[in-house]
């Protein structure tokens, strides 16, 4: 039993109820809730667990808000687009959430987030809510904490945005987090042949050429982008994803961006794919998370006995969190049944 | 020794100033008189942060600002009172004053009109150098290419109507306060300069003739350290380099435009608050560096005060300073010979090596698109932040001497502050409440609807295209106030966050400390649950960052997750940054002297917004008693620049979130 913030022993009963209360407090969209529940599921500590798993239970119950991630090349302007996005965001009314991961040092653990100075102009807003979040150890750019965190604040919040640095790994696991998937584009960076060749290109709904005030090159970059697109694979074949351009510095082309990832939201519900797409990322979510604990043999000794899908769909509904604990529990019992024999 | 008879000319010594301002225009007034019948030559006007970063006495920014580390000055009537029975057409004036200097320049010139003085007789230097608060000072305001604009326009408006005037002073001084080696001060400051000069150059109101005029009132503003020879051979290089620049870059042939003019104020950097009196040494020497060598002698000279890193400075304090200078220049036969230098190989060895590798690194900027770029691209920052983490590193140790700090530590206590000597200046702290009833007074004097109008011409200026300063004093002249000017601006142009350059610094390599320290960040990262978190920045429109981003950098290396959240920050917004971001700790640098004011706040607000339980460190020029009563309030610890040793404080760090979390 885990003491309570006084040492005092507390009975699991009354932490689930803390944990349903402060879930409800989520919902209703109570700032300091949204920052005592992204620390709850930040704690990695055994006994609180349960406390965290009840929190994120409660919390899959509700649809949440849209979920967009925006990725590119360091230097591209993730975070003055952002800084414009969330401000015209706002503008429309909308509740606003931003998770900023920046790299932790391999070495020290330590890590220097610096996004909320980027995002100056729309940090200080009451309807913005920004977590700045350390890669840790994850070489990909995602921490693990990423996905439950994103659960909250898109539980409490209209839309939430997640900014990855650099390219890589990231795109496709980022894609198993969010809706909409925005690529920021720098003109003329040379990269672009880079991207096609790492297949990075399949993954965003939405292109964003950003600096069009350079001009040409800008113009150039685009149109090398949508031939580029249409030779890849898309995640979705029945949709060209659209290439706009724009400055972010000059707040030219964010008004039409934000009509595209409403719109492209929009798209998602009418085709169904909304559900399909989300219910696709649990199950991505959920067989890293096994196979990162596990490893390939413990993911065999899992899918001997049915499709990961079917086995996710058996748990009944909870959050991915506990769906990771729960067949994590029977990878275990089976590896410990070999052990036996 | 030769007799007094036959002792040669002396050289004419140079402006002797003191950077000096506080309270109220009528308070600073005071003040300037007392120094002018001292012996002081010319004046050196500190403006107060709201005044600098263009907020009237009674914005919310400005509280617990006002008259703290300079002069308020909203309105026409408050430079009236500052320069009251200054006859301004025999005064030479500096204004340290950058992103609102044109403003203030405006202010002054319809101050001087309104004592009957011409514009063009006044003589006199206006800070405007824009770069160097991106890179350290912090008071800028607008973004860079809104900026340069108006650099540029305060340099072609006087350099006709106001042709005595030094429009720009370029200033080395800062960055190597910010931690900048000789050659990065060199080379960064040339960077800056060319940036402003290839904008004017692009006016279509100037002329070869009138940039040859222009580049020789550029001047620089340097910094000198204690390491006076070295020192020395940075302004020989920097000398050379400029008419290297003025041939080469810019076509300049008249010998006399081509020179360097520069005012020095020496090293704050190294002055310390352990053995305070040892700095009336240091500013001694600091002050030869830069006046030994006739050929790269100083043309005015600002001495800080021996007990600046404890808080403000007394008159007593200034005019030990003042007396300094008039020693070197008076007493001693410092002025009676040509450059005593000249035909030395070590010193022209040493200058070489110096010019050849801030002319690499000045190349260096200029292909990556120059200053403004290395600005944006945060090129110069990092490297500046570099350089001082390396410092702090070598004093910390022990490979970088520094008396009374790191060594010879052993000693007496000084009478000059032992306890009941007073031995600071206490701001008077009706002073805020004053300056606001007077604004308040002035606002219901003027002519509201004039005001109005003449602020619309201004609008209409810029939004044409036109010069800015004509219409800026007749709005100064028509009543307008610092805030209501500034506030036009910013909506025009927008307001900037200059790149911090502390993300990309590398990881120091570790000491045994530094080590162990990790190793108790990570231990009571496992008992927290997650890595501790701590919050870094700045309350208040206080914008010296290099402290908190050396914070923010160790804490990084000793394994914290670090939320730098810079500068210019409201109590109210720290407080939700804490909360939001979920951090253990909060560690606030404020330099000021305001820190009564805004970190009281903070710990109040943190409360009523139930987080009592995050403790709050400060770190700033905090005397004894104001660090005692900031304890009393609530704070876990209170840092001073005597506390050099970053390793140590981190690891106090980590005791205090550990005390705070415990059951």
């Amino acid at each position: 039993m885990p003491p309570d913030s006084a040492g005092s022993p507390v009975s699991t009963e009354s932490m689930q109820a803390d944990a349903r209360a402060l879930a409800a407090k989520v919902i209703a969209g109570e700032r300091s809730a949204i920052a005592q529940a992204l620390n709850q599921v930040d704690d990695n500590r055994p006994a609180y667990r349960e406390r965290s798993l009840t929190l994120l239970d409660a919390l899959a119950e509700t649809d949440g808000g849209i979920r967009i991630g925006v990725t590119g090349a360091p230097g591209a302007g993730k975070s003055t687009l952002l800084d414009v996005l969330v401000s015209g965001l706002r503008a429309r009314d909308r509740s606003v959430g931003v998770l900023a991961v920046d790299p932790s040092s391999q070495r020290t653990g330590g890590a220097l987030l610096g996004d909320r100075m980027r995002l100056s102009s729309s940090a200080r807003d009451s309807g913005v809510f920004l977590r700045s979040l350390a890669a840790r150890d994850a070489l990909g750019g995602l921490s693990e904490v990423t996905g439950p965190s994103l659960d909250v604040m898109s539980s409490a919040l209209d839309f939430v945005f997640v900014e990855t640095v650099g390219v890589g790994q990231s795109e496709a696991q980022v894609t198993d987090l969010v809706d909409t998937l925005v690529f920021v584009a720098q003109p003329a960076a040379g990269d672009l042949i880079q991207f096609m060749k790492a297949g990075i290109l399949e993954w965003p709904d939405l292109f964003f050429v950003n600096k069009a005030d350079l001009g040409a090159i800008a113009t150039r970059s685009a149109t090398e982008l949508r031939a580029g697109i249409d030779l890849g694979n898309n995640r979705d074949p029945n949709r060209t994803p659209p290439v706009l351009c724009g400055s972010a510095r000059d707040g030219v082309g964010i008004e039409e961006l934000i009509d595209a990832i409403e719109e492209h939201s929009a798209y998602l519900t009418t085709s169904g794919q909304a559900a399909t797409r989300r219910a696709g990322g649990r199950v991505a979510r959920i067989g890293q998370a096994l196979q990162t604990r596990y490893g390939r043999f413990g993911m065999e000794r899992l899918l001997a006995t049915g499709s990961l899908e079917q086995q996710i769909k058996n748990l009944g509904k909870m959050s991915v969190d506990r769906a990771i604990d729960e067949l994590g529990r029977q990878i275990e019992s089976a590896l410990g049944s070999d052990n036996g024999r | 020794m030769s007799s007094i008879d036959s002792r040669p000319e002396r050289d004419r010594p140079w402006m002797f100033r003191t950077y000096s301002g506080h309270s109220s225009a009528k308070a600073s007034n005071s003040l300037y008189r007392s120094n002018l019948a001292k012996g002081q030559t010319g004046l050196s006007v500190a403006f107060d942060l709201p005044t600098q970063t263009g907020y009237d006495s009674d914005h919310a920014l400005a509280r617990g600002e006002v008259g703290k580390v300079g002069v308020p000055v909203c309105h026409i009537d408050d430079m009236q009172v500052l320069f009251d029975e200054i006859p301004l057409d025999k005064m030479n004036t500096s204004m340290t004053i950058n992103a609102t200097a044109a403003w203030l320049l405006s202010l002054y010139i319809a101050t001087a009109e309104r004592q009957g003085t011409a514009p063009a007789a006044l003589r006199g230097t206006t800070q405007n150098d824009i770069i160097k608060e991106y890179l350290s000072r912090g008071t800028f305001v607008f973004p860079p290419e809104a900026s340069m604009r108006l650099t540029s326009e305060i340099v072609s408006y006087t350099v006709d109507q106001v042709p005595n005037w030094n429009p720009m002073n370029v200033c080395s001084y800062h960055l190597q306060e910010a931690g900048a080696t000789p050659v990065q001060e060199i080379a960064f400051s040339m960077a800056n300069a060319i940036s402003i000069l290839d904008v004017v150059r692009e006016r279509p109101e100037v002329s070869d003739e009138t940039l040859t005029r222009v580049f020789g009132r550029i001047s620089f503003f340097l910094n000198a350290g204690i390491r006076f020879v070295e020192e020395m051979c940075k302004c020989r290089a920097m000398n050379q380099l400029w008419e290297e620049i003025g041939r080469e870059r810019y076509g300049i042939t008249e010998e006399k435009m081509l020179r360097l003019r520069y005012g020095v104020q020496v090293n704050s950097l190294g002055l310390t608050e352990a053995q305070p009196e040892n700095n009336i040494i240091r500013i001694a020497l600091e002050a030869l560096g830069v006046t030994l060598s006739k050929r790269a002698r100083t043309r005015s000279l600002q001495l800080p005060a021996w007990n600046e890193a404890l808080g403000l400075p007394r008159p007593w304090d200034q005019q030990l300073s003042l007396r300094t200078q008039q020693i070197m220049a008076y007493e001693t036969d410092l002025l009676e010979y040509g450059d005593i230098f000249d035909g030395s190989h070590v010193v022209e060895a040493k200058t070489k090596e110096l010019l050849e590798e801030a002319r690499a690194e000045l190349n260096r900027v200029l292909d990556m698109g120059g200053a403004v770029t290395a600005i944006e691209n945060a090129y110069m920052k990092q490297k500046l932040v570099e350089s001082h983490t390396d410092r702090i590193r070598a004093i910390e140790a022990g490979e970088l001497t520094v008396v009374g700090v790191n060594a010879y530590e052993e000693g007496v206590d000084s009478p000059l502050v032992e306890e009941g000597s007073g031995s600071i200046l206490k701001v008077d702290e009706s002073a805020e409440r004053e300056q606001i009833a007077s604004l308040e007074a002035f606002r219901s004097r003027r002519n509201d609807d004039e005001a109005k109008r003449a602020l619309k011409v201004v609008e209409d200026a810029i939004k044409n295209g036109d010069n800015i300063m004509p219409s800026s004093i007749e709005a100064a002249k028509a009543g307008v106030t610092t805030g209501e000017w500034s506030q036009l601006l910013r909506d025009i142009f927008g307001e900037y966050r200059a790149p911090t350059g502390v993300v990309a610094t590398p990881t120091a390599t570790a000491s045994d400390e530094v080590s162990a320290v990790r190793g108790r960040v990570d231990g009571v990262s496992d008992q927290l649950g997650r890595r501790l978190k701590i919050l870094v920045g700045k309350p208040g429109l206080d914008g010296h960052s290099n402290g908190a981003e050396q914070i923010a950098v160790k804490a990084r290396d000793v394994g914290m997750e670090v939320v730098y959240d810079g500068i210019r920050l409201t109590p109210q917004e720290i407080v939700q940054s804490a909360q939001d971001e979920g951090v253990h700790v909060i560690g606030l640098s404020i330099l000021s002297g305001s820190h009564g004011v805004l970190v009281t706040d903070v710990v109040d607000q943190l409360r009523a917004a139930g987080l009592g339980n995050i403790p709050v460190v400060v770190g700033g020029i905090i005397p004894d008693d104001d660090a005692r009563k900031l304890e009393e309030a609530g704070v876990s610890r209170v840092y001073t620049p005597k506390d050099f040793d970053l390793t140590r404080i981190m690891d106090e760090i980590v005791d205090v979130v550990s005390e705070s979390n415990a059951a």
